[in-house]
């Protein structure tokens, strides 16, 4: 039977779907020209849903059977993941009517997709796991295509779906050797029957393949193919949500299934990731370098900041876990901002995307280029940016772990990007502009670059009360 | 300990901060507004700075007029700034130089000039903040921060090559300087281990560092030295600083010649030296050589440029290889030297681009051969100029010959020289006659000889061209014929990071 503590431990995501199916209805009922209706009403859900989080803090609750947990880093983690949707939303609100893609489907299905970055972050079994990131990305996977007259849109779209089918295809074979080497899909009983030794190689290897199936949701090397693509002809606001929510959800994962379920048989896959997060680093900050298109080349500076979280997530101690919290929410910040500033430029056919359209930006929208410029300084690591913080953090881990070389690699490859990261600040204040821009800038995408960059800021001026509660998850390696 | 129960430091570091939401409310067309805020609150920063020679008390050798605060507690990282005989000088050096190139580039910027002097005033806080940080992980983020003022002033403001050269300077300090950040990890873990908990404090560290094996003792001061040694520039690592400042625009240059590049040296001392004794011991010969390397090759390339402007940078190449001789001849002659060199190196090679950007403003080339008898010409500004090339040269009687003579009696009394000191002192002094070559050589080619037709019309200068070297000058002289005062600001603070030297018998005076 399904008791109140039940219900109560996945308060959100009962809340954020409930209303999304509202959302469904209503839409029905509201005229077309009127679908931004839907966008301030799914951001009320959010608020909601954020709200039920806050109510929650500093709880601990089992549901389920134990099937999921509510505790300090399912609150951080679906926070962060709220908090994404929400700037997302609120971006999206002025950027698909100027596209002419203005459906009320559009915010169900982020707040859908939402519910499985919630469900991700609370999972305490492997099922659970499953599950999230399925109802994750299936809505992910029609809005990817959801500019549809655009082939790059519906090519995204396509491409995600398979490739994601196939990357979800590895994570039950990974699920199910897991539970044949184990007896269990539990993670909690995971981590005791780990250490037995029982099955061992069995084991690993259903280990490896989640790291694929995982790993594909991440964008680590080499699972990352479909990451440019992607997020290239998807809507801007789309591909800024995948990058940051799609994260938030696999490294909640990963972070729970290897760092606690696995914690017996750490000297056996640390090297594993390590080598990937490297590798993931490497690649994606030089194949950046090459990039002449913005949203491609953030593709790719997602890659590489997924190697940097990768750090954390091998070094297999509690400061990796917080690391990783605190960069998964500077992260939030900065590259909604990112996206967030491009999307600000929007236009029927679609916005502007290589470094030469981006020309000039400064001279007629000074306050974008500054955002911008805050942004990508947040991206390289340069104080006082939560991007500092947040590296600074995902270093130590490391370096505490006995994984030197791996915050070597990360060092090396920041100054790389900085490169294209300043190539970009460059262009929008150091060049003359060779096209025409929009004028005019809605409210809403400057109350959300305030947002975004404030946060931004604030992180790397005050990162104190934030760490705090990131190292509030801490409680569920220790205290389990 | 702060005696003053006021947050001087504090101020005085966030002071020019004040200035920007007034400068971004100034409407735009508003420019003389805007610059004579900017003005106004260098100029008040810098007067403030001057009650710290009231209160600084020159027989301590710790940090005073400590400002102290918890700032992210979780990792032991405080708001710990403090001043001592080292940074006392550097700190005034900035607020001083600062309305200077503001006052400079009175006429030169039009395009954007709010975000110029924005620009400016950040650039200051973080100068500031460097010189005066005493936990190292503030230091960290004060040193990082200065690159992004310099690089938008350089990438925007600057000649046709800008974009190459901010790029250039922004990539290669920060390789340096993310180095030092693992090297800062280490000693926060190494202060975990030894303390219990981590820290960054200074203070604590050096205790912490002094204890750690030679080997490891290296490797974290090689990668501090990495940072440092490419801000100095120490040569091989100088290939950034002919671009930067031949693209910067005249403000720009002064700043980093002036400022920046003692950012480098500064943190030798402050950090290298005191929290890795045994390593420094070790490795000075090697620096000391590169040191003598950069002043022969700077001087050298010097005499070969054409563009007066990166004649300059190359000379900077040369002096501040001086002052590293100084510094890691580990005596206390070498190292006051050294760091009085540093203010003196600030002074006329700030002057030096102050000149060059004079007559770039009026004629819009720096080319040595399109100039001539400009003595004749401008001889207000000829005599200034001299007084500032005979500065840079080292001339007795003025500044830079006390800072050189103090630098070589280090070197020459040196026990950590191996073999001899005297050798380093011999080497290091045939950079003194190059200089006289290239310095003489480069007036006698501007200011001498035939005024050229298309330069008849060149004015002379104006007030606030003058006023922009006069504090300079009136400098130059008083360090070169009173310098006592200024070592004895920085005698006792010498002394604390010598005696931690191990088994080193100094020179005595």
């Amino acid at each position: 039977m399904i008791s109140t503590n039940d219900l109560l431990s996945i308060l959100p995501v009962l809340i954020l779907s409930g209303w999304g199916m509202v959302l469904i209805l209503v839409d029905l009922v509201v005229p077309k020209e009127r679908s931004a209706l839907i966008g301030w009403l799914s951001m009320a859900g959010i608020a909601g849903a954020l709200a039920a989080e806050a109510a929650l803090w500093g709880l601990d609750l089992s549901g389920f059977g134990g099937m999921v947990r509510q505790d300090g880093m399912s609150a951080f983690i679906g926070s962060v993941g709220l908090l994404a949707t929400l700037l997302t939303v609120w971006v999206s609100l002025n950027y698909i009517r100027d596209r002419g893609i203005e459906r009320g489907e559009y915010y169900a299905l982020l707040l859908f997709s939402t519910c499985g970055i919630l469900l991700m972050a609370q999972a305490a079994n492997l099922i659970v796991v499953f599950l999230g990131l399925e109802l994750l990305s299936i809505p992910l996977y029609i809005l990817a295509g959801f500019a549809r007259p655009q082939v790059e849109s519906e090519e995204a779209a396509i491409k995600y779906f398979l490739l994601g089918a196939f990357a979800t295809g590895f994570l039950v074979y990974g699920i199910a050797l897991v539970y044949g080497a184990t007896g269990t899909t539990d993670i909690a009983r995971l981590a005791e029957v780990a250490q037995t030794g029982r099955n061992a190689t069995l084991l690993l290897v259903g280990a490896g393949l989640l790291i694929v199936g995982l790993g594909f949701k991440v964008a680590a090397v080499p699972f990352h193919m479909w990451t440019p693509d992607v997020y290239e002809g998807s809507p801007t606001p789309i591909t800024g949500f995948m990058s940051v929510g799609a994260k938030a959800a696999g490294f909640a994962a990963l972070l729970r299934v290897f760092l606690l379920g696995l914690h017996a048989v750490q000297a056996d896959w640390i090297p594993v990731v390590a080598i990937l997060s490297a590798l993931t680093m490497i690649l994606g900050n030089v194949v950046a370098l090459s990039q002449t298109n913005l949203k491609r080349m953030l593709a790719y500076s997602s890659i590489a900041h997924a190697g940097y979280m990768l750090m954390g997530v091998a070094s297999g101690n509690p400061s990796g876990l917080a690391a990783v919290m605190f960069y998964l929410l500077a992260y939030t910040f900065t590259n909604i901002g990112a996206f967030a500033v491009l999307a600000a430029l929007a236009r029927r056919e679609g916005e502007d995307q290589t470094f030469t359209q981006y020309a000039g930006l400064g001279r007629k929208h000074p306050w974008l280029a500054v955002a911008m410029a805050l942004f990508m300084l947040s991206l390289t690591g340069i104080p006082p940016t939560g991007g500092f913080f947040g590296k600074y953090y995902l270093f130590l881990a490391a370096v505490e772990g006995g994984l030197g070389w791996l915050a070597i690699v990360g060092v090396l490859t920041s100054v790389i990007s900085a490169f294209f990261y300043l190539r970009v600040i460059v262009d929008m204040t150091m060049r003359e502009p060779e096209r025409e821009t929009p004028n005019r800038i809605y409210p809403a995408s400057v109350t959300t670059l305030a947002v975004t960059a404030l946060g931004t800021l604030v992180l790397g001026l005050w990162p104190g009360p934030w760490l705090q509660l990131a190292q509030a998850g801490l409680k569920m390696l220790t205290g389990n | 300990m702060n005696q003053l129960g006021f947050p001087l430091l504090t101020l005085i570091t966030f002071l020019p901060l004040v200035g920007i939401p007034i400068l971004l409310l100034l409407p735009r067309d508003r420019e003389e507004a805007s610059k004579w805020v900017a003005f106004g609150i260098s100029v008040l920063t810098f007067i403030v700075s001057l009650r710290l020679l009231l209160s600084f008390a020159p027989g301590e050798a710790g940090p005073q007029l400590v400002d102290r605060a918890a700032w992210v507690p979780q990792w032991g990282i405080n708001y710990f700034l403090g001043v001592d005989g080292i940074s006392l000088w550097l700190v005034l050096l900035t607020t001083l130089l600062s309305p200077i190139a503001i006052l400079s580039s009175w006429n030169a910027i039009h395009d954007r000039l709010k975000e110029y002097l924005i620009f400016m005033l950040l650039l200051e806080t973080g100068m500031v903040g460097v010189f005066v940080s005493l936990d190292v992980f503030l230091f960290y983020v004060f040193w990082e921060f200065t690159l992004v003022p310099m690089y938008f002033l350089i990438g925007i403001w600057g000649g046709p090559r800008r974009v190459y050269a901010a790029v250039k300077f922004f990539l290669y300090t920060m390789a340096g300087s993310i180095l030092m950040l693992l090297a800062i990890i280490s000693l926060w873990l190494a202060a975990q281990a030894q303390l219990g908990r981590g820290t960054f404090d200074l203070i604590e560290l050096i205790q912490v560092a002094n204890g750690l094996p030679l080997q490891i003792q290296m490797w974290l001061f090689i990668a501090f030295a990495a940072a440092f040694a490419i801000k100095v520039p120490l040569w091989p690592l100088h290939s950034w600083l002919p671009d930067a400042h031949v693209e910067a625009p005249t403000a720009g240059s002064v700043i980093l010649a002036g400022v920046l590049l003692k950012m480098g040296t500064y943190g030798f001392v402050r950090f290298n030296l005191p929290l890795f004794p045994a390593a420094s011991v070790q490795a000075a010969p090697t620096i000391a050589i590169l040191a003598i390397i950069g002043i022969i090759y700077g001087a050298i390339v010097s005499f070969a440029q054409t563009d007066v402007k990166k004649l300059v940078a190359y000379s900077s190449v040369s002096h501040l290889g001086f002052v590293m001789l100084g510094i890691f001849s580990l005596t206390p002659q070498g190292i006051q030297g050294g760091l009085l060199q540093m203010i003196n190196h600030g002074l006329s090679t700030g002057a030096l681009f102050l000149i060059v950007g004079m007559i770039y403003e009026r004629k819009h080339t720096r080319e040595l051969d399109a100039f001539g008898g400009l003595m004749k010409l401008m001889p207000v500004y000829g005599a200034l100029s001299l007084i500032v090339v005979l500065s840079s040269m080292g001339l007795p009687g003025l500044n830079g010959f006390v800072g050189e003579f103090t630098i070589l009696l280090g070197a020459f009394g040196s026990k950590a020289l191996v073999p001899q000191g005297w050798i380093y002192a011999a080497f290091a002094a045939s950079g003194i006659i190059l200089a006289a070559v290239y310095m003489l050589w480069m007036f006698q080619r501007v200011y001498l000889g035939e005024v050229k037709p298309e330069n008849r019309d060149m004015q002379d200068l104006s007030w606030r061209e003058e006023w922009v070297l006069i504090p300079i000058v009136i400098l130059i002289f008083v360090i070169g014929l009173f310098p006592a005062p200024f070592f004895a600001v920085m005698s006792n603070s010498v002394a604390a990071i010598l005696a931690r030297l191990p088994a080193l018998a100094m020179v005595v005076r």
